[in-house]
């Protein structure tokens, strides 16, 4: 573009402006602008080191563009400067290997305080940036499964649980305990916090704080199969009152979570509906971490304390009953499970009684598109 | 028994896309078939290419490989645009998880393994033993029989697209999703077995690079003379002897834990799943360093040749190739900071990814001051240079946000992410062979490419690749993560709309880059070049365009690393007499059938055809040994044909000056 | 063109040989063939690894000192050392030039190797008919891949033996077939030690542990 732009086509430039905005116009920018502390944490983070490296990354890029400019060949200014055999220079040698250094070593510090700061393992210390933790307030714990492609809610400390809905009482820490049950996922809530991975047989944890009353969406961020992409849940933050109600909504449900409902469950189902259940059985979450859910199953826990034993005799060879977890085809959505392609309700038994007042899609996911 | 799992619905008969595709391959397939038939065609194709030992045409073959199966990935990248565009307000798109999962895990699968390898193998093979004065490799049969496993592992993935299906499991297959059990059919296997073949050539081609480079430079050519394009591919390789044997390893873990019963990965009986994902990115990482090395060196020829002037920083430049070569080691835990690693380990694991980006910015920094004081001419390679440098300093910026761990917690397996490697991947790796292709096209065939058509391609690339991943870059911030068939919140769709436009403008860069590679083959006469059309500074310049087989007539001498350059300065007269018969490696057809066996061993493992496979294994034994009594692998070309070639090439040089 | 028309800065640089350099045939294989070794040691290290980090997952069943028999194993070690003995005499014998020695040492390097084959697939085949097969946990798993993919070396090293006795008998010590021998050589030793590392740690510490 030779000619310096007319006011023509600035005219038609600020015409068009509407249109280029309105990607911008209704979006939400969850991961910049959302409601939990330790996510406005992670969020700062990126904002620093972003503009830490634009120290640098903006003059190389517009050297590159003014080195490129000034120095073509076909700028006669170019001869009087050309120097073929230049192609060293011990001072700018120094400099362009300090320069991204410095920024490195600021950058490496920032990582190393706020990576144990912002420790998913860690209990929190603050529920905002002005307010600490009263050290009397116990965190709610939350245990977290991820099904076969659903999620699966123990509240532990409430004896409710619930499926493809989690609700948070604002400015209360929690801790989740975080597990699979077939294969790897990813729990992930990006109004609240960072995402962890939940796998099989193995616990993760995540602690973190609602601020504000929220509608928003959860999901898993890891791919786990064909029903992947509808796996995602509704996730709400409401005050203590409304949290106490809800909750009391979930007590009123008559179904109760136990072992046989938890393996029905389990089945590999698309689109689940949300589900309450107003009781829960105790210890189920560690049945479930320790894959000995079934009966018979032989839990991770014993085995592991065998192998610490250094086995269990020449014999226990042969001994391979409840030992198996995985089964052949356990990742396909049986065929007379599947009603029509829309809703999977024979798993989720605590479904049909629930209210569904709240969530008006069955994927419980619905709230991402008008929670702000 | 005979066809083990193979039956009559093996083939997607209820998949129309499939369907059409299959028709219109068998449609072409037989077509060009019939057409090197008719033009009798096969012999030359047998006698001069395929069975060919030479590393010039082995060079041409991988580029040729990895541009088809370019295409093949880039489909399966339209593919995902259009159903990301589409599948809103309730409607499922025109994917199904089965079709689409398929597409995501074949287009990462094909683009890293099938695509940018061969080119970048391709590209070393060609330059590197002119680069050093070399006449071929060191072991050309191996060279000729990697190549083909690497087509072999390729054939195997294009298998898959009309014989069962492919893995849906995501590039890396994770297990236990990965496992039997919970992907029972020929998809994991059909991914395990093009790996395994197509890794046995890489890591063979590896070898045989790095004792090229060691073994046979040029007399004076000591390692700190080596160019720089050399001295990457050196690095490169060591990385692939140094990380390829680990995929083979893990695969065969895998592969034994689906066919043998054993529980390395598997939930139960004291398997560990998470033991694969940290094997599989000891390789992985590496293994992106093992793509954009070479291509750094790319960068650095390109620079200093269009710039006319010495490449600033030689030395630093070297070591700062060593640094991310031996750094790359260290780096792996990054790819899964949200496994729930204690933070100690991750923030090690970040801040060591973090110190990578110190040698990569002296490398930007070293280009930059190449042009400086330079006289900076803009031809295409140039012109992808400084897109280059653009595009890779965004993308390594966005590299390091994603190293801090606490900021990965939110970005990981985001859009942002797939945005991010896309910027590097396609902003270093692609970029820099267009650069190297427009730069060595005139090397390999003696004319110039088209500059009207590249510059289209070019800008079409420029704005199509923006257009496609920034949006992706901000729905990563909206929290919209990767893998995605159908999505729910309809503000999106915008985003999604602007990358499909991206993507087709990227087609139609691609489409301009075949109609310049055409239009060029077609007009070859009117861009003829002789030798050295671009004032280059390495000795692949010295010798003719495109060079006689045997490279050089004399063993070059080197005092310089830019010795071509120097060769010109201090006034090099082309010897005109004193030709000797030059000793050469015979061509062979042992690797065709080798990687011929290896391929339909493979094929016959993922089908369950046990016979086929005990048959073609001992098949590949027995041939390997019958190969080893051949002890006549080598010959002369006499010396009336060298001075033929040589006063030939004096003749065009009279008729040129 | 621009080589002819540059200034002759009377610098008499020779750049060209006169005389084609001669480069003897094989010049690469040592170092092309001591890299593979390399390749193939990384694959090892995985494997071992592997036995680390599984080694102690017996899933309710058998560990190392239910299954190790250290005599066995102390026989088996000894038949891979000799062979290694054997083929270093063989090595010396092709030195000298002696057809009949080399292909004599050879041979009882080839009986070496065959009694340690032999007496490991006794080993595994017990072990899989107690019921400790390579399913049965994670730690017989990574045992059974580590020790059988060695052995799986030492099979494929005795058909290149084999052929190279061939090869020898046909052509006699020629260079070529020299060079054969010392391929072999440096990966029968290489077999050696990993044995070694994997009766230390795999036998040895299982047992002692």
């Amino acid at each position: 573009m030779a000619n310096p732009p007319s006011p023509n086509w600035i005219r038609r430039l600020r015409w068009s402006a509407p249109i280029l905005a309105a990607p911008l116009a209704g979006c939400n920018w969850v991961v910049m602008n959302p409601s939990g502390d330790i996510a406005v944490q992670q969020r700062d983070l990126i904002l620093i080191s972003v503009a830490l490296m634009l120290l640098i990354v903006i003059p190389v890029m517009a050297m590159v563009v003014w080195f490129a400019v000034r120095y073509r060949a076909t700028n006669e200014a170019t001869e009087k400067d050309y120097d073929p055999d230049w192609d060293h220079s011990t001072k700018l040698e120094l400099l362009i290997w300090s320069a991204p250094l410095l920024i490195i070593i600021a950058l490496g510090a920032l990582t190393w305080v706020s990576t144990h700061k912002l420790d998913p393992y860690r209990p929190l210390d603050r529920i905002d940036a002005n307010t600490a933790i009263d050290p009397k307030v116990k965190p709610l714990t939350v245990q977290v499964v991820a099904l076969d492609w659903k999620w699966l809610f123990i509240y532990p400390d409430l004896g409710i649980a619930t499926v493809n809905e989690l609700t948070l009482p604002t400015n209360v820490p929690v801790r989740f305990d975080i597990t699979a049950a077939t294969v790897m996922n990813s729990f992930y809530i990006p109004e609240l916090a960072g995402q962890i991975y939940a796998m099989p047989g193995m616990k993760t944890q995540l602690h973190a704080v609602a601020n504000k009353p929220v509608k928003g969406v959860g999901f898993s961020a890891n791919y786990s199969g064909a029903g992947f992409t509808h796996m995602r849940f509704g996730y709400q933050s409401l005050d203590q009152a409304g949290f106490n109600a809800w909750v009391a909504k979930v007590k009123g449900s008559q179904t109760a979570l136990d072992r046989t409902v938890y393996q029905t469950l389990a089945k590999p189902s698309e689109k689940a509906p949300v589900a309450y259940f107003g009781t829960s059985e105790a210890n189920l979450f560690d049945a479930v971490v320790n894959l000995c859910v079934k009966p018979g199953q032989r839990c991770m826990k014993e085995l592991m304390h065998i192998d610490m034993m250094g086995g269990a005799g020449k014999e226990s060879a042969h001994e391979t009953e409840g030992l198996q977890y995985d089964f052949p085809n356990s990742h396909v959505i049986e065929q007379t499970d599947q009603n029509k392609g829309q809703e999977t309700a024979p798993d989720a038994p605590g479904a049909k009684k629930a209210p569904t007042a709240d969530h008006s899609s069955p994927s419980g996911a619905d709230a991402h598109a008008q929670h702000r | 028994m005979i066809f083990g799992r193979l039956t009559w619905d093996s083939f997607p008969w209820e998949e129309p896309i499939v369907v059409a595709t299959f028709c219109a391959v068998v449609l072409g397939g037989a077509a060009v078939v019939a057409a090197l038939t008719y033009f009798k065609l096969w012999g030359y194709l047998w006698k001069e290419w395929f069975t060919s030992v030479d590393h010039k045409k082995i060079g041409i073959m991988y580029m040729v490989l990895g541009l088809i199966m370019f295409l093949r990935g880039f489909a399966d990248a339209i593919m995902m645009r259009l159903q990301q565009a589409l599948a809103f307000n309730g409607s499922e798109g025109y994917l199904n998880a089965h079709h689409y999962d398929q597409v995501f895990t074949a287009h990462g699968v094909i683009m890293i393994f099938f695509v940018a390898m061969p080119f970048i193998t391709g590209l070393m093979n060609y330059i590197v033993p002119l680069q050093i004065g070399a006449r071929d490799v060191s072991f050309p049969f191996l060279n000729n029989f990697s190549f083909w496993m690497t087509t072999g592992g390729a054939v195997l993935v294009m298998a898959s697209l009309f014989l069962g299906e492919f893995a849906q499991t995501g590039w890396l297959a994770y297990p236990p999703l990965s496992g039997i059990d919970y992907s029972p059919a020929t998809g994991v296997d059909y991914y395990i077995w093009a790996l395994q073949v197509a890794g046995v050539g890489t890591t063979l081609s590896g070898i045989n690079l790095i004792a090229t480079i060691v073994k046979m430079r040029a007399p004076g050519m000591s390692l700190m003379k080596m160019p720089v394009f050399t001295w990457t591919s050196l690095c490169a390789n060591i990385l692939i002897v140094a990380s390829f044997p680990i995929l083979t390893a893990t695969l065969i873990l895998l592969s034994l834990d689906r066919y043998a019963g054993t529980n390395f990965f598997t939930n139960d009986f004291g398997g560990n799943p998470m033991m694969y994902v940290n094997l599989i990115w000891i390789w992985g990482h590496p293994e992106v360093y093992i793509l954009i090395l070479p291509l750094f060196g790319v960068f650095s020829e390109v620079t200093s040749t269009f710039s006319g002037k010495r490449l600033f920083g030689y030395t630093s430049m070297v070591y700062a190739t060593c640094c991310i070569m031996v750094l790359s080691y260290l780096v792996w835990l990054h790819h899964f900071f949200t496994m729930g690693s204690g933070a100690s380990v991750n923030s090690f694991f970040g801040i060591t990814t973090m110190i990578i980006s110190i040698p990569t910015g002296a490398k930007l920094f070293n280009w930059l001051f190449t042009m400086y004081r330079g006289r900076v001419r803009f031809e295409l390679p140039m012109m992808w240079t400084v897109a280059f440098m653009l595009t890779f300093t965004v993308g390594g910026m966005t590299g390091v946000m994603l190293a801090v761990p606490p900021a990965d917690f939110v970005l990981h397996n985001s859009l942002f992410l797939i945005a991010h490697f896309h910027n590097v991947i396609i902003g270093g790796v692609l970029f820099g062979l267009f650069a190297a292709i427009n730069y060595w096209w005139p090397k390999a065939f003696g004319f110039k490419l088209n500059e009207f058509w590249g510059k289209v391609s070019f800008w079409c690339w420029q704005v199509g690749f923006w257009m496609a991943f920034t949006p992706l870059y901000i729905l990563g911030f909206m929290g919209v993560t990767r893998r995605m068939r159908v999505f729910d919140d309809p503000s999106l769709q915008i985003y999604f709309v602007i990358a499909a436009i991206g993507a087709a403008i990227v087609a139609a860069g691609i489409g301009a880059m075949l109609l310049q590679f055409a239009i060029s083959i077609w007009k070859r006469d009117e861009l003829k070049v002789e030798g050295d059309p671009w004032d280059g500074r390495t000795l692949e310049w010295a010798t003719s365009s495109p060079p006689p087989e045997y490279n050089f007539a004399f063993t070059p001498v080197v005092y310089d690393a830019d010795s071509w350059a120097d060769m010109k300065k201090n006034g090099y007269q082309r010897p005109l007499t004193g030709y000797q018969a030059i000793h050469m490696p015979s061509d062979t057809g042992s690797g065709v059938i080798l990687a011929a066996l290896s391929t339909i061993c493979g094929f016959a493992l993922i089908w369950y055809m046990w016979w086929l496979a005990a048959l073609s294994f001992v098949g590949i034994v027995g041939f390997a040994i019958f190969h080893t009594f051949n002890y006549k692998r080598d010959y002369y070309i006499p010396v009336e044909d060298v001075t033929r070639t040589e006063e030939e090439r004096t003749r065009i040089l009279a008729a040129g000056v | 063109m621009s080589s002819a028309t540059a200034n002759a800065q009377a610098a008499p640089r020779a750049y060209h040989l006169p005389e084609e350099p001669h480069l003897h045939e094989g010049h690469s294989t040592s170092l092309g063939f001591w890299m593979y070794l390399m390749s193939d040691c990384l694959i090892f290290a995985i494997l071992f690894a592997t036995y680390a980090v599984l080694g102690g997952n017996f899933a309710g069943g058998p560990g190392p000192k239910d299954l190790f028999e250290l005599p066995l194993i102390a026989i088996n070690t000894a038949m891979l050392l000799f062979s290694s003995i054997t083929y270093g005499f063989a090595m010396l014998a092709m030195e000298k030039n002696r057809v009949s020695a080399t292909q004599g040492w050879l041979f009882v390097t080839l009986l070496f190797g065959g009694a340690f084959l032999f007496i490991e697939l006794y080993e595994f085949s017990n072990l899989i008919h107690e019921g400790a097969g390579p399913g049965r946990s994670a730690f017989l798993s990574a045992f059974f891949t580590l020790v059988g993919t060695h052995g799986l070396h030492v099979t494929f090293g005795s058909i290149w033996l084999i052929t190279l006795m061939v090869q020898v008998a046909r052509k006699g010590l020629i260079p070529a077939n020299k060079r054969r021998l010392l391929c072999l050589s440096m990966f029968w030793h290489f077999l050696d030690v990993i044995w070694i590392g994997v009766f230390t740690f795999v036998y040895l510490m299982g047992v002692l542990r």
